[in-house]
């Protein structure tokens, strides 16, 4: 009796759930779709969900058009160059405050926090003119350096709390059986280190690549990431939306495929380490 | 085992991310402040001058600020209701246990990973455009007039659009809390007689208790930024319907040009989001201790 509820049970909550995450997917899977239509059928009434003729002439158009590949190795770029930027800034730190805490970490690591509780807008005066007077709107250094600056807080902090983890006490045992500092760090905390450092990674790409707010300001034709690129679709060109599915089809199936296989990561890097 | 040496190795290797993050920090802070009080309008910038708090009177009795403010306080409010208790729902759906969750735990997380600016634009074009968009098709299928989401109700579309790219995270968030929920205890509490609700009431909810204040103070700290959303779909407009505080900073400083205006509104930004802030802190502080 109990067994035949719970089946029933599965069932409804089966089709609940697989209705309810459809729909929450369905822009996402509307854009994939039209961006395979020609320009006529994606404004068809009534609009089409399988049965047109595919095809792929958006995607090249748009590659042709609009200079597409170099804004998304705009957005490449900036959003590896500031990772690994980031990274080889953070983990030194990371790791000695793990390893070697003082009474000053937690203060030091509320305060790295506090400097993301600041308002992009509340600087962006300064910045604009900092980079004008540099030559460096419109530029890729710029977008470089200033979201290695935005997301090092939070690098620091995932790096922070997988490092934590660590078991300290397997050192101790390494170094009663003659490991020198070397072996040490290369044969041991290298290899537990490494899965962290990997997602903290993974993570920022995806941040960085979705950055939105700096990227708009700061850049024009130039080093204009796909962020901004699509952000010109807003004019009237944006009523061509087999183009516009294409491009934006283009700008997020890297980062959707990677934010996948980050869902665990996320939540704790995310959360400053709060939920995990 | 950490001797003299080491500690001030790690003092080295701490001090450049410090450092960096010091200076990110402290030099444009000043400078927001510095030209908070100057005049200094980017298209005559030869007339420069200590001005007082005259741009600060300026930006303040703007009647686009108390707009602004609300327009801010509606928003992030909305967005943070719509996703937190559509976000416990979806949890504990996702909870149970039903064919293909791995498949539908991806779906439910997908719009996450979307561009702002692409799901803007996304959700303008082809669902809230009165003529070519999937609602205007849908309401004219069932006779009713096709509604201009942006025009009509622009801060409204915007919560929606901005719920359907934070709805992930805070189900993502609350879902793995409730996974860390001790099963025993439910079962104890269903032997017991307690109804779904109550259990729902007095477990769940308790337990999902600081993952929710997490959420809150999270999404606040993004939400109280939005921009490319606002700058894709309405520019802030009709009017200044759907202008938030950072639109009205940018639109002062890089559309009207004037830098002291703006650099006083960047000022109450960051004073705003501080008082956010300390909560946050705070919340946050107690759980590295425990």
């Amino acid at each position: 009796m109990a067994r035949a509820i719970s089946k029933r049970r599965t069932v409804i909550v089966t089709i609940l759930a697989w209705t309810i995450g459809l729909l929450i997917f369905f822009p996402i899977l509307w854009t994939v779709i039209t961006s395979f239509k020609t320009e006529a059928e994606a404004i068809a009434d009534p609009p089409s969900l399988f049965w047109f003729n595919w095809t792929l002439e958006n995607y090249n158009v748009v590659n042709a058009r609009s200079n597409y590949p170099l804004h998304f190795m705009n957005s490449v770029i900036i959003s590896l160059g500031s990772t690994l930027i980031g990274l080889a800034i953070a983990v030194p730190a990371a790791w000695s405050m793990a390893f070697v805490p003082s009474k000053q970490t937690k203060n030091i690591l509320m305060w790295m926090l506090s400097t993301k509780m600041l308002p992009s807008v509340g600087v962006l005066i300064p910045i604009y003119l900092i980079s004008r007077n540099l030559g460096l709107l419109d530029s890729r250094i710029a977008l470089v350096v200033i979201l290695t600056l935005i997301n090092l807080p939070i690098i620091v902090w995932m790096l922070y709390t997988y490092f934590k983890e660590i078991p300290i006490d397997i050192l101790e045992a390494a170094r009663m059986d003659g490991a020198s500092l070397k072996s040490e760090i290369l044969y041991i905390l290298t290899p537990m280190a490494l899965p962290g450092i990997a997602s903290t990674m993974l993570l920022n790409i995806i941040l960085a690549w979705n950055e939105a707010f700096w990227t708009l300001n700061l850049t024009a034709a130039k080093a204009a990431p796909l962020t901004a690129f699509i952000a010109s679709y807003s004019s009237p060109e944006g009523l061509f939306y087999a183009k516009l599915s294409a491009a934006s089809t283009m700008a997020i199936a890297p980062i959707l495929i990677m934010g996948w296989f980050s869902q665990k990561q996320l939540v704790r890097g995310l959360t400053f380490g709060a939920v995990k | 085992m950490s001797t003299q040496h080491s500690r001030s190795a790690a003092r080295i290797m701490i001090a450049p991310a410090t450092f960096l993050l010091l200076a990110w920090m402290l030099i444009p802070l000043c400078m927001t402040l510095y030209y908070s009080f100057r005049r200094y309008r980017l298209l005559t910038p030869d007339r420069q001058g200590w001005v007082g708090f005259r741009n600060y009177e300026n930006f303040l009795t703007n009647p686009a600020f108390t707009s602004a403010l609300i327009n801010t306080l509606v928003l992030v409010l909305g967005v943070l209701i719509i996703t937190v208790v559509l976000g416990i729902l979806l949890a504990i759906l996702l909870d149970q246990p039903f064919k293909g969750q791995g498949i539908v735990r991806i779906l439910v997380i997908a719009p996450f990973f979307v561009m702002p600016t692409v799901s803007a634009l996304v959700w303008k074009n082809m669902f809230m455009n009165p003529v070519n968009g999937l609602f205007a098709y849908a309401a004219k299928a069932v006779g009713l007039e096709p509604y201009d989401f942006l025009s009509q109700a622009p801060l409204m579309s915007i919560i929606g659009i901005v719920s359907w790219q934070w709805l992930p995270f805070a189900t993502l968030i609350l879902l793995t809390a409730i996974q860390s929920l001790d099963s025993e205890q439910m079962e104890a509490a269903e032997m017991d007689g307690a109804s779904a609700l109550n259990r729902f009431w007095f477990i769940t909810l308790p337990h999902l208790s600081r993952a929710i204040t997490v959420v809150i103070l999270i999404q606040t700290i993004f939400l109280l930024s939005i921009f490319a959303e606002i700058l894709v779909t309405t520019n802030g407009g009709p009017g200044t319907a759907s202008t938030n505080l950072t639109y009205l900073v940018y639109a002062e400083s890089l559309l009207n040009y004037d830098v002291g205006e703006g650099s006083a509104g960047g000022v109450v930004a960051i004073i705003l989001a501080n008082i956010v802030a300390i909560f946050l802190m705070r919340a946050i502080g107690k759980n590295l201790d425990a």
